[in-house]
């Protein structure tokens, strides 16, 4: 009986320890290369060169693999997550910013910013299958979890354009406010969230309707409106909370879902831009382009519980489990 | 003299600073009034600051207003100290220290209960302080409130001796506006309170020299890292050497034989 309690009680402090034990790989574009980071110690672990200007960075769904576009060298490059080991050059199309993975058929749709289209890239056989036209610069870039429907933002042309992923072939447009930047679906695959980087607004569109239903112009106060730029979003996949990084307001706001007010304005770094949940969602983290650091945002208790530097302008994360 | 003696006299000293403190209403109101005007209102207007870079303790970016709580600790402390010094010159002129100072117990130790009342009086303005700055969100780690007694008591003593030290060299009620201006602003300007040394750094290299030897900034970084759990070993030391200091000198300057006391005609 004793010996059958050690056991548990042994399992249940690994499993504890296991459920908090994660790597932040985190873009950094002036450095040429990706910060490791341990975010329970609050610890930069190491920095790994990757190639020119690297921004977007993603897992895949096994988390084996790390993908880092590395705009600059007009590709994005899959790399050994465990041993950050350089594995192949993806086929991406020049000046590659952001891209999104499919978690379900290993398909890949980058944004090319050059040649305003969406490239789609079989990841396994590393091969391009098509490229879709879409509007100016296009940047922000997003799959369905139900995997029915890929979104790309044009910040030019400020459009959110629908791509059925049956078919590869956009279907609809949808105008927003400018330079959308950033999007997201909910995990009910429902709505699209868009950040509006000059508007200073979140907007959420309906994926049946392709129409906006709900909008919200982001306050902070003691900053000015022209310092609020909303640009990473993300929804928990309970679809209470959503978070927007308001850029160089420094700020990222916590938004009730059911009534679609802030709940909550956290103080990060400088220039906050991108934005990734740790794999259970119980803390949140954030690239901070201009202080060079991450934050760390304990997601119970709504606080910014550490920032940690990691080197000259992080773009982008990517939290391995 | 019996242990009794020497606690019966320190209990009648603190007991007379608690009831006099808990019946002046106004100056428990006023005590509470001056920091909570630089935090809602001074600090407020510099909210919009877009949040300070990470120094220790901190570990992240922080707001004004929670840069500026700690030193608001200290300036509780700070005007409780030299409000003290105030009283004794009070007591002085009307007569009541002769009462003291006839007792047949050591004079260091009356002035060292005298020192313990007034930091006990501090520390629990500063309590009711923190407690309004928690419903603005202002909150430190619970472990840091506790940490925060022992270092409150320290920088208590060391401006209340420093009180105690200047009031042996006032003669007159009235001169204590001069203590003010001299004493009271200059310290709070410039120390770690409002601004962290290193933008004092970025200014001025004389004014940031000044705000590291002012006894108040060590005072203040005590508290500061108190309140997140951690002890400053420099503030510590630098504080405790400070203490040490302004009290032996209060001592002497409170001697019937040596001291100013002696040269007043008050020994």
């Amino acid at each position: 009986m004793k010996k059958c309690l050690y056991v548990v009680g042994l399992g249940v402090v690994l499993w504890a320890f296991n459920a908090e034990a994660e790597t932040i790989f985190v873009s950094l574009e002036k450095d040429n290369s990706i910060a490791v980071v341990d975010p329970l110690a609050g610890k930069l672990l190491k920095t790994v060169a990757v190639g020119r200007r690297p921004r977007g960075i993603a897992l895949s769904a096994d988390a084996k693999f790390l993908y880092v576009a590395v705009s600059d060298d007009n590709t994005i490059k899959k790399f050994n997550a465990d041993t950050l080991t350089e594995l192949a050059d993806l086929p991406s199309g020049n000046d590659p910013e952001t891209f999104a993975l499919s978690q379900v058929d290993k398909r890949m749709y980058v944004s090319n910013e050059d040649d305003s289209q969406v490239s789609v890239i079989d990841v396994d056989k590393n091969t391009v299958l098509t490229r879709i036209p879409v509007g100016v610069e296009p940047e922000g870039i997003a799959v369905s979890p139900d995997n029915k429907w890929v979104v790309s933002a044009s910040e030019t042309t400020n459009m959110v354009h629908w791509i059925e992923t049956k078919t590869y072939t956009r279907v609809a447009n949808t105008l927003v406010d400018p330079r959308p930047r950033a999007l997201t679906f909910t995990a009910d695959s429902k709505q699209v969230w868009v950040t509006s980087e000059m508007a200073g607004k979140l907007m959420i569109l309906d994926a049946k309707t392709k129409q906006i239903i709900k909008e919200l112009v982001f306050e902070v106060d003691g900053v000015t409106a022209e310092k609020i730029q909303p640009v990473g979003v993300l929804v928990d996949k309970k679809m209470q909370r959503a978070y927007v990084a308001l850029g160089p307001a420094n700020r990222i706001a916590v938004i009730n879902v059911a009534n679609l007010t802030v709940e909550k304005m956290l103080l990060v770094g400088a220039r906050v831009w991108n934005i990734a949940f740790s794999a259970d969602q119980k803390y949140l983290y954030s690239a901070n382009g201009l202080s060079n650091d991450i934050s760390i945002i304990d997601l119970e208790q709504l606080k910014v519980i550490r920032s940690v530097g990691v080197g000259t302008n992080p773009w982008g994360l990517a939290v391995k489990p | 003299m019996s242990l009794l003696h020497y606690m019966r006299a320190m209990q009648g000293i603190i007991g007379r600073e608690l009831w006099r403190f808990i019946t002046q209403r106004e100056r428990f109101i006023s005590a509470l009034v001056r920091p909570l005007v630089w935090l809602f209102v001074f600090a407020a207007g510099f909210r919009a600051a877009l949040g300070l870079a990470i120094a220790p303790p901190y570990d992240t970016y922080i707001l004004y207003e929670v840069y500026i709580t700690p030193g608001l600790c200290g300036m509780i402390q700070l005007f409780n100290g030299m409000q003290s010094s105030l009283s004794m010159v009070y007591d002085r002129e009307m007569g009541s220290m002769r009462l003291l100072m006839v007792s047949p117990l050591p004079r260091w130790f009356l002035l060292l209960s005298k020192l313990l009342a007034g930091a006990g009086v501090s520390i629990l303005q500063v309590y009711v302080f923190l407690l309004i700055a928690l419903m603005y969100e202002i909150e430190a780690p619970w472990q840091g409130y506790l940490l925060l007694f022992p270092a409150l008591m320290l920088t208590g003593l060391m401006l209340g001796a420093l009180g105690l030290l200047l009031s042996s060299f006032i003669k007159q009620l009235e001169n204590f506006a001069g203590v003010m201006n001299f004493v009271i602003f200059p310290m709070f300007f410039m120390s770690t309170a409002l601004y962290p040394l290193w933008k004092l750094k970025e200014s001025s290299k004389i004014l940031h020299a000044l705000a590291s030897y002012n006894p108040f900034s060590q005072a203040v970084e005590l508290i500061r890292f108190a309140m997140y759990g951690q002890v400053n070993k420099y503030a510590l030391a630098y504080t405790l050497g400070a203490f040490i200091l302004f009290s032996s000198l209060a001592i002497v300057g409170y001697s019937p034989s040596k001291g100013m006391m002696a040269r007043k005609g008050m020994g």
